[in-house]
């Protein structure tokens, strides 16, 4: 599958700080960043050896920069606001859980759950994504650069989940407003999700997201997937077989 | 909530270093339960017509020089009796079917946790670094381990409630997650003359997918089976003379993730495990789907 790397990050201006895992705690760099990045006039974060913990760069409230060097454990970057994380390895569950704004990428493979309830900011994910990609996601936007697992964007209610590869099972199962865009294979939609075609709006919102991801897919590529709204309001006369 | 861990070694020079690389993995799932756990390390297969029985003793000071003389006095054989506290692992010529009865109608505290030609088990209450202390599971040497630490849902924390378990010969499974139907699966197998020794879920799992291959389903045949059969969340690790194998159920609920290289594969419940193995940068990791059947070979 055709993935463009993108554009090196710029470089970096202002204030440097490394926090290295295997010398400090994940609890000392969190309270760095809650408690003493606005004063520190810190701009840009290296995170040596994450060596898979959970919980690292937590509930940021301020724009940084911050690479984390390796592969990063549960919930990453989750309550993220204003930050733009990038992660070069791989992430376990939970990425970006309940983002608000900034950016979260992660240049290898999501654990489940990732952007769950995100309420803003981008999630890129240029491995796959596994199961319960975006699940009641709220309004962020996630581009996965491969594949996402099964019961993909289930209950996800704002927002926009943009798939270059194939998708798992269920996907959109009892969506509401958010949209989903599928450049591959579907392998089965969730209850009260279809397809849709593509307008010249989704052709255009889908080609600035895959900008922003560094991605060069062509968003006529795209399947468009949505809500029929038909569990909306309770159907008494449905046949009420579970 | 659990751990689980595995470990197969491909390269043969390896294989004096595979409790040394796995106990620090061990510790790291102490997160994911602190309360008991275990190991089923699978070492050089005895001859056809030898057995070693793993035997759980409830005092660390138990008095095994008896139990060995009493042995050779019922069975008129010689016996090998290597001692770790309370666990204690019998090498003899007589089989599963004389040996079994025996320990429980002679000594019924004892416990047999084990019984085959390579699998060797230490499994205790306690925190997972306690324990592989007690057992020096940094010395362990053989082909490949399933180890696990556990957080107690369906049964209470006791010695023999503590993954591994075991059936048959050989066969041990750690678990991650919580079967629906045990009930139901170990009234079928009663029918079929199976006996259980604990109300633990996993037991029940554990027992189904062995008798699956007593009755001649191969190991991915029973999982398959055990895909129908069994009920509810979970991660299983199984380890059989020559096999490792992982599954996870159909909602993927419990976490598994696999770093294979040329001279091992790694298994735990979550990276950090794995983090400290050596040339885990550069191995190729994967988290396995539903019901996907990943199966190693020694």
């Amino acid at each position: 599958m055709e993935r463009l790397k993108p554009a090196a990050t710029p470089p970096h201006t202002g204030a440097e700080r490394t926090f290295d895992l295997a010398k400090g705690s994940v609890r000392e760099l969190n309270q760095f960043l809650h408690h003493e990045l606005l004063d520190s006039g810190v701009k840009h974060i290296d995170v040596l050896n994450p060596k898979g913990a959970h919980s690292i760069a937590v509930g940021i409230d301020h724009p940084v920069d911050i690479d984390v060097r390796g592969h990063g454990g549960y919930y990453l970057g989750g309550m993220n606001k204003f930050a733009n994380i990038t992660v070069h390895g791989n992430v376990g569950w939970g990425v970006a859980e309940n983002m608000m704004s900034g950016t979260v990428r992660v240049n290898g493979f999501a654990s489940e759950s990732a952007g769950a309830t995100g309420h803003g900011g981008l999630l890129i994910i240029e491995g796959d994504a596994s199961l319960r990609c975006g699940i009641s996601m709220k309004g962020i936007d996630i581009v996965v650069g491969g594949r996402v697992g099964n019961f993909s964007a289930f209950m996800a209610q704002a927002g926009n989940l943009v798939v270059c590869g194939d998708a798992g099972d269920a996907l959109g199962d009892s969506l509401y407003e958010a949209t989903l865009y599928v450049r591959g294979r579907i392998k089965s939609l969730g209850a009260d999700a279809h397809v849709e075609d593509m307008t010249d709006a989704d052709c255009s919102k889908v080609g600035d997201l895959l900008k922003r991801a560094g991605f060069s897919y062509d968003p006529t590529e795209f399947k468009r997937v949505a809500s029929k709204r038909s569990l909306y309001h309770w159907n008494a006369d449905a046949g009420q077989e579970y | 909530m659990c751990g689980i861990v595995g470990l197969l070694i491909k390269n043969p020079g390896m294989r004096e270093q595979l409790g040394e690389l796995m106990t620090p993995m061990l510790i790291e799932m102490a997160a994911r339960g602190p309360e008991s756990a275990g190991m089923a390390v699978y070492t050089q297969q005895l001859p056809e017509n030898e057995r070693k029985y793993s035997v759980y003793a409830p005092e660390w000071d138990y008095h095994w020089a008896q139990f060995e003389g009493e042995f050779v006095k019922r069975f008129g054989t010689d016996a090998q009796l290597a001692v770790k506290g309370n666990h204690a692992i019998l090498t003899c010529d007589e089989p599963a079917k004389s040996v079994k009865p025996w320990v429980k109608q002679s000594f019924p505290g004892l416990h047999v946790l084990a019984a085959g030609r390579a699998m060797d088990i230490y499994k205790d209450a306690g925190h997972p670094a306690d324990i592989a202390k007690r057992y020096d599971f940094p010395k362990l040497v053989g082909t490949h381990l399933v180890g696990h630490t556990r957080m107690a849902t369906e049964s209470a924390v006791t010695p023999d409630r503590a993954h591994p378990f075991t059936a048959g010969e050989d066969f041990s499974l750690v678990h991650n997650g919580t079967i629906s139907n045990p009930f139901m699966i170990r009234r079928k197998l009663e029918h079929h003359g199976i006996e259980f020794e604990t109300d633990n879920d996993t037991e029940a799992a554990t027992r189904f997918l062995e008798w699956r291959m007593r009755e001649g389903d191969n190991l991915e045949e029973a999982l398959q089976k055990g895909f129908e059969e069994l009920d509810g969340f979970y991660t299983f690790l199984i380890g059989t003379r020559d096999k490792l194998a992982l599954v996870r159920d159909a909602f993927a609920c419990k976490p598994a993730v696999v770093a294979e290289t040329d001279d091992y594969v790694a298994i735990a419940s979550e990276f950090r495990s794995l983090a400290h193995l050596p040339g885990v940068n550069n191995a190729k990791l994967f988290e396995p789907m539903p019901e996907e059947l990943c199966v190693w070979s020694v």
